[in-house]
């Protein structure tokens, strides 16, 4: 993340000097397609995560399994608020292409809460666990859980950090070409971390507790 | 307002490297979404069927939502001027399964090859 920044503020400065008339459709396609790549990369990492997860599974050593400890009600609401939120980062990119700065900060604003209400849940969840005793330490499982699940979490806080900035650059600069690009980047991240989502709740939850 | 400039020259927006959406794809992606993530919730929940198949439904389900964001969400498609993304996506997947399935496969099979009393209560 904090690589790929540098990156983007070159180029996007580039745009704002205006220094190549028609070549703004060129660099940003180019940058998107960039962060297309940072975004597969960060795939595998969550594909080795969730291959650890996969064969630690039965690893309690004696610990709770998912099914003792995962509440799949408050997961259901936590799943929900993610899958609004990539709906109302969508509707952000849809005020973007009409030109109006209020209704994409609005629905970025909505977008924010969304995945704060998502962050703060799985910390409460992440806290309720540790004071159980059942802490990333407590067994391979739980380990693995804890790995996957938070890195996850921190992808999305990443987010909420992106879309503040982003919101200060709109406040101050409007829509201009480099934002249009920095959000539609950020769009790419954060409805990528709901596909994992997906396989988040399908592989460690559902079938955590199916078992 | 100070938020149109470098905005002039760029009147075409749809043809850059992300497509973008429409709010009718957006609201069938969402629509889908919801319906792909209640009802792999609601099997597990209610015990409807057995564990194994419910599972399986359930991993499948979630293949299709990811297809769904993938399609409506992220607007990927087949069309030139998103082929390299497409590209990148098809080896991310295969590299994806290499590791996934890899794992599973090399670490099973060191369990089942195990002689008696090495593993102590997995």
């Amino acid at each position: 993340m904090t690589a790929i920044a540098p990156a983007l503020e070159d180029t996007a400065s580039g745009i704002d000097l205006g220094a190549h008339a028609d070549g703004h459709h060129d660099t940003q396609s180019k940058v998107t397609l960039g962060f297309w790549i940072y975004l597969m990369s960060d795939c595998i990492i969550f594909a080795c995560l969730f291959a650890t997860f996969s064969v630690l599974r039965h690893a309690t050593a004696g610990g709770p399994d998912g099914r003792e400890i995962f509440d799949l009600p408050y997961v259901a609401v936590e799943t929900g608020c993610l899958l609004v939120s990539s709906f109302t980062y969508g509707l952000a990119m849809l005020a973007m292409n009409r030109d109006d700065r209020s209704w994409t900060m609005g629905w970025l604003v909505v977008t924010m809460l969304l995945g704060m209400t998502f962050v703060g849940m799985e910390i409460h969840e992440f806290a309720g666990l540790v004071a159980k005793g059942f802490g990333p330490d407590r067994s391979g499982f739980l380990s693995a859980f804890f790995t996957l699940v938070g890195t996850h979490g921190l992808h999305v806080t990443a987010g909420i950090i992106w879309m503040m900035v982003m919101m200060g650059h709109l406040m101050r600069r409007g829509l201009t070409e480099a934002n249009r690009t920095r959000l539609m980047c950020l769009s790419l991240f954060w409805h990528f971390l709901d596909v994992i989502w997906i396989g988040v709740f399908t592989v460690v939850y559902l079938m955590g507790v199916a078992h | 307002m100070h938020g149109t400039q470098g905005r002039a020259a760029t009147s075409g927006h749809d043809h850059d490297g992300a497509d973008h959406g429409t709010l009718g794809s957006y609201v069938t992606g969402f629509i889908l979404s919801v319906l792909l993530t209640a009802v792999p919730f609601a099997l597990v929940m209610t015990h409807a069927l057995p564990a194994g198949q419910a599972i399986a439904l359930a991993l499948v389900l979630g293949a299709i939502q990811m297809v769904v964001h993938l399609v409506f969400f992220l607007h990927m498609n087949a069309a030139s001027s998103r082929s390299w993304n497409m590209a990148a996506l098809v080896f991310t997947l295969i590299i994806l399964g290499i590791v996934v399935v890899g794992s599973l496969w090399v670490m099973h099979n060191m369990n089942a090859n195990m002689m008696p009393g090495m593993m102590s209560g997995s």
